[in-house]
């Protein structure tokens, strides 16, 4: 799950983190007025959305008078700020937090990771800072310098001092940069992040060591510990199809084509689009209803995939296992009954009980598609879907 | 004897009296697995399937001489079970939790580490469809007559993606040696690595399988054991093409977040080291029995 950059600043704060003075705002006069409060003479008005890149996209503007914060937001505020990290469609401004402008001498980048190599955390820092980290690998590798964390016993001082001393901190600021990363740390090991990145942290003209943007993600498995992160779930970042289907249990993923997709398990659901897409279609999603592909589920998933209006096939792939290709056929007989599919299906069973559940399947009167093997799934769906192209049936909101 | 389990490896189940793992210990006693015994704090005295439940895993090891266990216990108390599973002496663990915090996990991997190597426990999982040996113990929850008995090891992160392949398999009248889930997540107990270390060292296996997916480093990292010391034919799936960068695709480990952790870099890199890769899900099993012909 990820947070807003005020909110990831405000939990880096109370773990020993210096943050520059910010307020919240919802409305351009309440930024007005916010600033009001904070004082001084220039001010940073960001957007914020659940996504990097926001700097070039013009979600991070420098402001001097009211005039200009105010302006700055009304450009802001209901748009969708497209960044190289969000789909096309963007992610909708709601809020934009308004800071006090720092006197800058130096920018570092600063990530915490679960480094899957060594299954512990790295920190992962750079002199670079400002440069999205993947840029820096390509242009500045030798400036990387990485830590990992003895899982046991926590990060050392003398972890943090190497770091301090490889970036280049001068003497007296060491003791500020090591407080720095321990909070940090700190902050991610006790509430079950998978990744804080403070992309800059800033040594000002006057020798503070500042997060002057801050990124958080925490394990979804995790949230059940930390209510307090789970209130900060903001639903206007997420995909509503996602939020739609995380709701309900399933585990949902919208993408740009038109081939619905229906499977158990998330590397079957994967190889589905997968498939797909060798034989000339797109998927429109992934989706894994799990194991059990029980009838309820089976309809639900109906449900979400048609609530995407550029979907204009749903392919079915079902390996049952544990349950019966008959009881799965019965499952997707009764979903088709119950919600109205107005695209063709092709249904793909394999497994238990594969010949009763073929059968189920041809004798419901149903206009369903039947297939066999994966591949022949795959091309009868984009065979569907390009006919009714031709056609001009069947075809959603074009 | 097979890699991890035979037929008269006795088992115990950690977490028995949940309604899945209830289902599931019927379904491998009627498999043939030899199941011991049970473990739930608080209910001994009880039983399952007709196996005796007990209150730690000690005392299941001490009354039953169990040397391998599942566990099936809720997402916040699984780190939990495993620990004790190592710490009583069990050789061979099976994790079938799903949705276990990742620094859970990593308290797990880092606790196991007390143990000298050649007495450390071996877990696979969390999140997986459990190992079996067709013919001689299932311990997980895969539909076991979908495999046949036969020369072919399967190690893969997912598991109806593996009951695809097995099933592919069967269709073309080929066995399996042994099939290992090593999971979904991105901090598991044994890498495709580990596991084709022991296949490597199997006298039943003489084709391997490897069925990997998008994120993270391991299929990298095998590709380079298996160029230094695999001499067996490695045939390789990855799946995940069409999946987006930065994206969680179901399985908590399946995210691409850096450089060779997208299904087209994987599958780069293995074919660079010899390995042979199906290029679609639907050829598996074909691509397999080329191996073998």
């Amino acid at each position: 799950m990820d947070i807003h950059e005020y909110q990831a600043k405000d939990i880096l704060s109370k773990f020993g983190v210096d943050i520059a003075p910010g307020a919240l705002a919802y409305s351009p006069e309440q930024a007005a007025y916010r600033a009001r409060e904070l004082g001084g003479e220039k001010w940073v008005v960001k957007a914020q959305v659940h996504a990097g890149g926001r700097g070039k996209a013009g979600g991070v503007k420098v402001c001097s008078n009211d005039r200009e914060i105010q302006e700055a937001c009304e450009n802001m505020f209901g748009r969708n700020l497209v960044t190289h990290q969000t789909s096309p469609q963007g992610k909708g401004i709601y809020r934009v937090y308004v800071e006090s402008a720092m006197s800058i001498s130096r920018e570092i980048y600063l990530g915490f990771v679960l480094d899957r190599s060594t299954q512990r955390v790295m920190i992962v820092a750079s002199g670079e800072g400002g440069m999205e980290i993947e840029d820096i690998s390509l242009q500045k590798p030798d400036s990387i310098v990485r830590s990992t964390v003895e899982p046991a016993v926590g990060l050392q001082d003398f972890q943090a001092r190497e770091l301090a001393f490889a970036l280049g901190i001068e003497d007296g600021m060491v003791p500020q940069m090591v407080r720095t990363l321990k909070g940090c740390y700190r902050a991610f090991r006790d509430l079950d992040a998978t990744m804080v990145e403070v992309n800059p942290l800033v040594i000002t003209v006057d020798n503070r060591i500042i997060a002057l943007d801050a990124k958080m993600t925490f394990d979804d498995n995790a949230l059940f510990r930390h209510p307090q992160i789970s209130e900060l779930r903001d639903k206007s970042q997420e995909d509503p199809r996602e939020s739609r289907a995380a709701d309900r249990g399933l585990s949902y993923v919208g993408l740009e084509g038109n081939i619905g997709c229906i499977v158990n398990g998330a590397g079957l659901a994967m190889a589905t689009m997968d498939t797909i897409k060798l034989a000339g279609g797109e998927p429109a999603n992934f989706l894994d209803i799990g194991g059990g592909a029980t009838p309820e589920r089976v309809a639900k998933a109906f449900r979400l995939v048609l609530s995407d209006e550029n979907v204009q096939a749903i392919l079915v792939n079902i390996f049952a296992g544990i349950n019966r290709c008959d009881w799965v056929a019965e499952g997707v007989v009764s979903a088709l009954k119950e919600v109205q599919v107005d695209v063709p299906v092709i249904v793909r069973l394999a497994g238990t009980n594969v010949e009763e559940g073929q059968r189920i399947l041809a004798q419901s009167g149903l206009p369903i598609i039947r297939a066999s093997t994966l591949m022949e799934a795959a091309e009868r769906a984009v065979g569907a879907w390009s006919n009714d192209l031709k056609l001009g049936v069947n075809v959603r909101a074009v | 004897m097979s890699i991890f389990i035979d037929s008269d490896t006795p088992v115990i189940v950690q977490g028995i009296t949940g309604k899945m793992a209830r289902f599931h210990t019927k379904d491998m006693i009627e498999y043939g697995t030899n199941i011991v015994g049970g473990v739930v704090p608080g209910k001994s005295g009880e039983t399952v399937e007709e196996v005796p439940v007990f209150d730690t895993v000690k005392d299941a090891v001490k009354e039953t001489g169990a040397e391998a266990s599942l566990v099936f216990v809720p997402p916040p108390f699984a780190a939990d079970s495993i620990m004790e599973a190592a710490d009583a002496g069990i050789k061979y663990c099976v994790c079938i939790t799903d949705g276990i915090p990742a620094q859970d996990m990593i308290r797990v991997k880092r606790y196991m580490r007390r143990y000298p190597k050649d007495e450390r426990m071996v877990l696979t999982g969390p999140n997986c469809a459990g190992t079996i040996s067709p013919g001689k113990a299932l311990l997980g929850i895969m539909p076991g007559h979908i495999y046949l008995e036969g020369n072919v090891g399967i190690v893969g992160r997912s598991g109806t993606l593996g009951y695809e392949a097995a099933a592919q398999l069967k269709e073309l009248g080929l066995g399996v040696s042994t099939s290992v889930g090593i999971g979904g997540d991105p901090i598991n107990g044994s890498s495709f690595k580990d596991i084709l270390e022991r296949f490597e060292n199997d006298d039943q296996t003489d084709v391997i399988a490897m069925i990997g997916e998008i994120g993270g480093p391991q299929e990298a990292e095998a590709a380079e054991y298996i160029r230094d010391h695999v001499t067996k034919p490695v045939v390789a799936y990855v799946a995940g093409l069409t999946a987006p960068k930065g994206r969680t695709m179901g399985h908590a480990g399946a995210i691409i977040s850096a450089f060779g952790e997208s299904a087209s870099e994987k599958v780069e890199i293995l074919s660079a080291v010899g390995v042979t890769v199906a290029e679609n899900p639907a050829v598996i099993g074909s691509t397999i029995a080329g191996v073998i012909r």
